[in-house]
């Protein structure tokens, strides 16, 4: 913590180091072999990764949207990190209404005790993306990322499955409609026909920044790895 | 330096990424359907250039409003609104004393319904504009509308009867039309436990007499199982004599009918031989049961309605004329079923199936013959699905409901739920093409498209949900009605218009059959109203007891008498009012201050009779309605209202010009059982 390595002209490194939560006195320090320390860039993407995953907490996840010759204008659905909701203030409750004619059962955000947990995740995410930009240290780093990427893929997946879970295990007994073979899986990205409605399901302005902190994360991985052979290939 | 470099490229690639994102994010967003259906020259083929006539008449039913919308096609324009079942304060149909009496039912006065399914009489299987007859599904009745006059002249009740839905359609010789119940109900009705559906409650198919105006009765009714029997056809051709009619809820549902009405796979379309249920009723093998129902009728001359209650019907038990009923299992929940102009195809519309299944009448007949059964309901044998069946149309689109044809072999299906119509041809089952229509449609219609010898140029798409089609106009949004050209292979939209109430059915027929029958006034002479007023010297006012009776003409630009006195607070006034214009088009109304019910139109040469209770002294102005003539605002009069008991003596001014009529000739003709002298004319 003490010991940074940032190869630039002091100034600047007194203008980042009150994000990076590193002592001022301390910036202009270089400390060559420790070679384990990483540069200031990819510090600051991991940092801008971290407030970015802040957007979460605004803006929804993933959008699935609902277009039907009689809905011209749409249903929607936004799925938040801690609840599902309408894009409009009764689309939840008119896609139950309409979904009780296939068996379909209710979306009841109550009912995802995913959304009770993934705040606190993302949270989690965010403290260690901070660590992670303070500590510098390369392996960290690694580990903070790859553990960033399982969490945003194993999320897709269980997403994924509840998706499934509505779209197969329908009421058969109190269906309406009941069309042999069909299923009403929407898809996790990308359009898909459910009898007359067209499914559309995409990455929400939260969903976008998660991948925006991913890609950065991954970029600051990229530079943190040549400055590592760099650094061996200077001694 | 290379390091610095690579380090620029990551940031601005993954600036790229983020505004790629975004920009991704925002197509996605506004992807909205935006359509432009109007191709080619759609605008110059609807275009009817002023003073010119549509080719056809159409007639819209008007849904919950009860009344009949008549338009002009291909143009959309509206060319009428007609009252039938529903009181008209425009017209004063149904508050003017002459047309009361045809709202009347063994329930009161019932001052509204429902109309579903406009039908046009026809000759030989085709429409030939005698008559249009159209349903009231609330309080079951039929009606016939007199295509001289564009006016309701007949309606019959329906007993033994809720819900009449499958209703008015006709034999192709119009000896029929039919009303089969969409509720089944205790017959007759009784008070029972609502669980005791399965026993208790049946449905009725009745068939009406109605080629004879003012005449309708019903010839009798075949008494059904409690399902809910919702469409019907006639048979024509090698089928004539057949009525088909669907049924949904052959589970026999009594509560949330949503969902414990859709179990079956199957429900049944009821094909019924009448000429067969016919000769059993002559046979004497119906029952004659008791019921109670009202038939009201306008005469001709007087144009005042009478009613008339009925007190019984012939009852026929399916299993008392054998042969006469059979049941085509159908999926699933079939709403409509149609019959092909050649009268050998069934199509049956299945709500929540997945394919449109067709019926071979000629495969019916042998399936009967050889006794091909499935089965028995309540006494009705069941022919097998396999044994009766046409073909399938494959993966027509969601929610069909309505077919009708074209005559040149092919069958256009209505799509609620995919909101379509899906041409497809007969006897190869395979779909042609598909017209999007906004938004989910009901019936279709063809001009002629039911009958055997359909005008195969225009579709008419009746929508249920306009949303956003129309400028908006608050939560309550007209439906819409949508012309399409169906004279070429492919369908091509080419109108779309808002209409009055909700459209269930329609029917359309060539111009040319109409238009030369329109009547264009009645003639006073021929007038038998007994209150009527022919000359201007005629009019006056008596009193019998409360009740007060004012005799008034009304011609270009005044009524006489114009001013009323000696009427007292507690006194029924009515006001008898006869135009005596006899020329086209000039109508007058009349309406006086603080009358509780309408105004009323009087058409050349009728009377008519508003009934008016003042209920406070002083002095009330009436005046014409409908702008009349150049001095129309002129057109006005007064009554003067006394207290009770007043000494005010009964006056009627008398004009100029029934002075003058009065002393040149005291011939003019007096009205029976109206002596002038029992009026008074102010005593002078």
């Amino acid at each position: 913590m003490a010991v940074v390595n940032l190869p630039l002209v002091p100034g600047q490194a007194q203008a980042i180091a009150p994000f990076v939560g590193i002592r001022a006195s301390q910036a202009g320090a270089t400390v060559a072999s420790v070679r384990s320390k990483m540069s200031r860039l990819p510090r600051i993407l991991v940092l801008v990764a971290s407030v970015l995953m802040l957007g979460l907490f605004l803006f929804p996840l993933w959008n699935v949207r609902l277009t039907a010759p009689q809905y011209p204008e749409g249903l929607g659905m936004n799925i938040r990190i801690n609840t599902v909701e309408g894009a409009t203030e009764n689309d939840l409750n008119n896609i139950n209404n309409l979904n009780h004619y296939i068996g379909m059962k209710r979306i009841e955000p109550d009912a995802i005790p995913e959304l009770r947990i993934m705040p606190w995740i993302v949270v989690g995410i965010i403290l260690t993306g901070v660590a992670t930009a303070a500590f510098a240290r390369r392996q960290v780093l690694y580990v903070w990322t790859a553990g960033f990427i399982a969490i945003a893929l194993i999320g897709l997946i269980d997403f994924w499955k509840w998706e499934y879970d509505y779209g197969h295990n329908l009421d058969n007994e109190h269906a309406i409609l009941k069309i042999p073979g069909m299923t009403y899986q929407p898809p996790l990205i990308g359009a898909k026909q459910l009898l007359n409605f067209r499914a559309t399901s995409w990455p929400s302005l939260g969903g976008i920044l998660a991948g925006v902190a991913i890609a950065l994360a991954v970029a600051a991985v990229v530079l943190a790895w040549r400055e590592r052979k760099l650094s061996l290939a200077r001694n | 330096m290379k390091n610095h470099i690579s380090r620029k490229t990551l940031l601005i690639g993954a600036t790229i990424a983020v505004v790629a994102a975004g920009a991704f994010y925002s197509c996605t967003a506004s992807s909205g359907g935006s359509d432009n259906v109007l191709t080619g020259n759609a605008a110059s083929k609807v275009y009817v250039a002023p003073g010119k006539y549509d080719e056809y008449y159409a007639f819209l039913s008007g849904g919950y409003n009860g009344q009949i919308a008549v338009y002009g096609l291909p143009s959309g324009r509206m060319l009428k609104f007609l009252p039938v079942f529903s009181q008209n304060p425009e017209t004063g149909y149904g508050y003017n004393e002459e047309t009361k009496p045809m709202l009347q039912t063994t329930y009161g006065f019932i001052p509204w319904d429902d109309t579903h399914h406009p039908e046009l009489s026809q000759t030989d299987g085709v429409p030939d504009g005698r008559w249009l007859f159209i349903n009231g599904n609330n309080t079951p009745r039929v009606a016939r509308i007199d295509l001289k006059t564009f006016e309701t002249t007949e309606i019959l009740q329906i007993p033994n009867a809720a819900g009449g839905h499958a209703s008015p359609f006709t034999t192709p010789d119009t000896r029929y039309i039919v009303s089969a119940t969409r509720f089944s109900v205790p017959i007759p009705n009784a008070d029972v436990p609502i669980s005791t559906f399965k026993q208790n409650f049946k449905g009725t198919l009745s068939f009406i007499t109605a080629d004879q105006p003012g005449k309708m009765d019903i010839a009798f009714q075949i008494l059904m199982p409690g399902f809910n029997y919702d469409l019907g056809h006639a048979g024509k051709g090698p089928s004539d004599g057949w009525f088909f009619f669907t049924t949904y809820n052959s589970e026999q549902a009594y509560e949330k009918l949503e969902l414990n009405a859709s179990q079956n796979d199957k429900d049944f379309i009821a094909a019924v031989n009448y000429r067969l249920a016919e000769q059993c009723v002559a046979a004497g093998k119906a029952k004659t049961v008791p019921a109670d129902y009202f038939h009201n009728v306008m005469d001709e001359k007087s144009r005042i309605a009478h009613s008339e209650r009925k007190s019984s019907v012939k009852m026929l038990a399916p299993k008392d004329c054998p042969g006469a009923v059979y049941y085509l299992p159908t999926p699933k929940s079939p709403h409509g079923v149609d019959i092909d102009p050649t009268g050998e195809y069934i199509v049956a519309s299945g709500k929540l199936a997945t394919v449109i299944p067709v019926h071979s009448f000629s495969k019916m007949q042998r399936a009967i013959a050889d006794k091909q059964f499935d089965g028995e309901v309540q006494g009705i044998q069941v022919l097998k699905y396999s044994a009766t069946l046409a073909g399938e149309v494959q993966k027509p689109g969601l929610g069909a409901l309505h077919t009708e044809f074209d005559g040149k072999g092919n069958a256009y299906t209505s799509m609620f739920i995919s909101s379509e119509i899906v041409k497809w041809k007969l006897g190869t089952w395979e779909v042609l093409d598909r017209m999007p229509v906004y938004y989910s449609v009901g019936h279709l219609m063809i001009p002629g498209g039911d009958s055997r010898k359909p005008w195969g140029h225009y579709l008419l798409s009746l929508n249920k949900i306009t949303k956003d089609r129309y400028l908006p106009t608050g939560p309550e949004l007209a439906q819409s009605a949508q012309l399409i050209d169906i004279s070429g292979d492919k369908m091509k939209m080419l109108l779309d218009f808002p209409t009055i109430g909700e459209p269930h059915y329609a029917q359309a027929i060539p111009a040319e059959l109409l238009k030369g029958n329109s009547l264009k006034f009645y003639k006073l002479a021929d007038n038998t109203h007994p209150e009527a007023t022919k000359a201007e010297a005629n009019g006056g006012i008596r009193r019998q007891g409360k009740n007060v009776h004012i005799n008034m003409i009304a011609i270009r630009s005044h009524f006489a008498p114009d001013n009323l006195e000696g009427v007292q607070v507690g006194d029924t006034v009515y006001f008898h009012i006869t135009n005596i214009e006899q020329d086209w088009d000039i109508v007058h109304g009349f309406g006086v201050m603080g009358a509780e019910n309408a105004e009323v139109i009087i058409v050349p040469g009728e009377t008519r009779t508003l009934r008016w209770i003042p209920k406070t002294t002083g002095i009330f102005p009436f005046y014409c309605t409908d702008f009349c003539s150049a001095l129309h605002q002129e057109m006005q009069g007064y009554v003067r209202v006394s207290a009770a008991g007043s000494k005010v003596a009964l006056t009627a001014n008398i004009s100029a010009r029934a002075k003058a009529q009065l002393s040149t000739a005291q011939m003019l003709p007096m009205k029976p059982g109206h002596d002038m002298n029992e009026r008074s004319n102010g005593g002078r």
